[in-house]
């Protein structure tokens, strides 16, 4: 189970998190043939309160298909960062987004912390897409699929005339992680 | 040919077995966790010219299925809590009018609307005794999403062969986990279609307590005239109260499922052949014990596991028979007790020990291999 990775997307209801979990899920089982599981977990709201989106990649069969030892956890919450960062490995990876999550006390493992909103601001012109930015960060961090399998399993689930837009969005991602990889 | 691989849910895989197994029509209210069930048939089973209907309440889409099958189509319903609750007293009336059907409930917690998005066990004594009066029902427990798609086209095989409702009890973990599948042709799997009786319309009885064969239910339709009632009723399908019919009617409904048990049945044994403990889990609990159990074997804890895919009616003597050799039997389950109670009767010569963890949360690896560590120095 050594090669067992997990994923958690953490954030509100209608931020696009699930989606998320299910476009890298499909890009590692579909485009890389690994086992992939993607779970989710939300209240009873249809928008609103704290929810996640958990992906398991690995070569051998996955058993337990929710995260207990999460390698890299995105935020886009103080809320979801504050409940669900305890799970994260001492060595695990968190991104966050600077004016989403400010309060660190609770931090645990290695933090980024990305101007995903600001940037999602200035260059898409609405907030639309955040998901797809963090998606693009974890990809690019942590490199589980490549660029190409992440953007096949993205169109494929794209309305038509958004092809481009979350294109963008992805692209955005993966340069604001290779700007922090830098540093 | 290319194989059609798809990253799917525990939901679409249920619809996806559902298209492949023929189903021709579908009523349901939609309700979490089992509302994907809904979406999916609701875009699939208009395009292939099949029937889709949004009800007004379980109970009405409880009534439309038996309607649908009574006329001759492969009919399914999906529900969850509460709504399984209202399509009790139709399950019944499937179960007396021996109406094929298949019944979809993806657990959440409860009782009452409970937890709508979270995962729980707790329906599956509703499963076999949600409905009143003597009868046999049979309900299956996948484990994965690839089984929810099997088990489903399995789940309307044996609706049609035993004339039964049959209940596919999912969770909600594995409703909605996603997990890649290889999608069989239709050529690739076995389907059982509706067959018409093979005696002409005068000759032809709907019932038959006593041959020990099951009739075929004739469609409505095609020129076959019965009565169907929920009253208790004789072979020509007329109520009576004759205590010779009632007796036989009574031993019919549960001798054609438990008399052809090794039929139905279906199970997987892990790593029983040595084990010390033998756990007894289903559905996603049994994914959690499959890795607990690698976590005891590498602590030097011989651990096995007996999962139950047809849950009802209950494998008894697989369970009777691992007692004789292994000890001590852990039954893992998201609910306050209801299969340990069943193994606590077949697995008698056994000590028996329960893991029952009921918080929304699925019962981890972790909380097992505790629970198997406890029990070993027992």
């Amino acid at each position: 189970m050594s090669d067992r990775i997990e994923f958690r997307f953490s954030g509100s209801g209608g931020q696009g998190l699930i989606l998320a979990g299910i476009i890298l899920a499909d890009a590692a089982a579909i485009y890389e043939n690994k086992n992939a599981v993607q779970t989710q977990s939300y209240g009873p709201e249809a928008r609103g309160g704290s929810s996640k989106s958990e992906v398991i990649i690995s070569d051998d069969p996955i058993e337990y298909p929710k995260a207990t030892k999460v390698n890299y956890m995105v935020s886009l919450t103080q809320e979801a960062f504050n409940k669900y960062i305890n799970d994260v490995k001492d060595d695990g990876i968190v991104i966050v987004d600077k004016e989403l999550v400010t309060d660190f006390s609770k931090a645990k493992g290695k933090l980024y912390v990305l101007d995903m909103v600001k940037s999602a601001r200035e260059e898409l012109g609405k907030l639309l897409g955040l998901n797809i930015i963090s998606l693009g960060v974890l990809v690019e961090i942590s490199g589980i699929v490549s660029h190409d399998s992440i953007e096949k399993a993205l169109m494929k689930r794209v309305p038509k005339g958004f092809e481009d837009y979350n294109k963008k969005a992805l692209e955005i991602g993966f340069r604001l992680a290779k700007e922090v990889k830098k540093n | 040919m290319s194989k059609n691989i798809k990253l799917m849910q525990g939901n679409e895989a249920i619809a996806e077995g559902a298209v492949i197994a023929g189903c021709d029509f579908f009523a349901g209210y939609p309700i979490t966790p089992s509302s994907e069930v809904s979406e999916f048939l609701s875009s699939r089973l208009p395009k292939m010219g099949k029937a889709f209907l949004q009800m007004e309440d379980e109970i009405a889409a409880m009534g439309a299925i038996l309607g649908a099958a009574l006329g001759g189509a492969k009919a399914i319903t999906a529900t969850s809590g509460p709504g399984m609750s209202l399509k009790q007293e139709n399950i019944g009336y499937a179960s007396m009018c021996e109406i094929p059907c298949v019944i979809v409930n993806v657990m959440r917690g409860g009782p009452s609307t409970g937890l709508p998005t979270l995962p729980a066990q707790g329906d599956v004594m509703q499963a076999k005794w949600g409905t009143h009066g003597d009868h046999a029902i049979i309900a299956i427990t996948p484990s994965s999403v690839n089984e929810s798609l099997y088990e489903t086209i399995r789940a309307f095989n044996l609706a049609i062969k035993y004339r039964t409702p049959v209940v596919i009890l999912t969770d909600e973990i594995i409703g909605h986990m996603r997990e890649k599948v290889v999608i069989p042709d239709k050529s690739e799997v076995e389907v059982i279609d509706v067959k018409l009786p093979d005696v002409p319309p005068e000759k032809y009885n709907p019932y038959n307590y006593t041959s020990g064969k099951v009739t075929p239910l004739a469609p409505m339709g095609e020129g076959y005239r019965y009565h169907v009632t929920g009253l208790i009723h004789g072979e020509t399908g007329f109520p009576s109260q004759k205590t010779d019919v009632i007796q036989n009617a009574q031993n019919w409904l549960i001798d054609k499922i438990y008399k052809n048990i090794k039929d139905i049945e279906k199970f997987e044994e892990f790593q029983t052949d040595d084990a010390d403990i033998l756990i007894v889990a289903y559905g996603s609990t049994s994914r959690s014990a499959r890795q607990a159990i690698s976590m005891a074997r590498a602590a030097g804890i011989k651990v096995g596991m007996f999962r139950p895919i047809t849950i009802w009616p209950f494998p008894e003597e697989q369970i009777s028979n691992l007692s004789k050799k292994i000890k001590k039997v852990l039954v893992v389950e998201m609910n306050m007790g209801q299969v340990i109670l069943e193994v606590q009767r077949a697995a008698c010569g056994s000590k028996i020990y329960g893991l029952h963890i009921v918080n929304g949360e699925p019962i981890t690896p972790d909380n097992i291999f505790a629970k198997i560590k406890e029990v070993s120095e027992n």
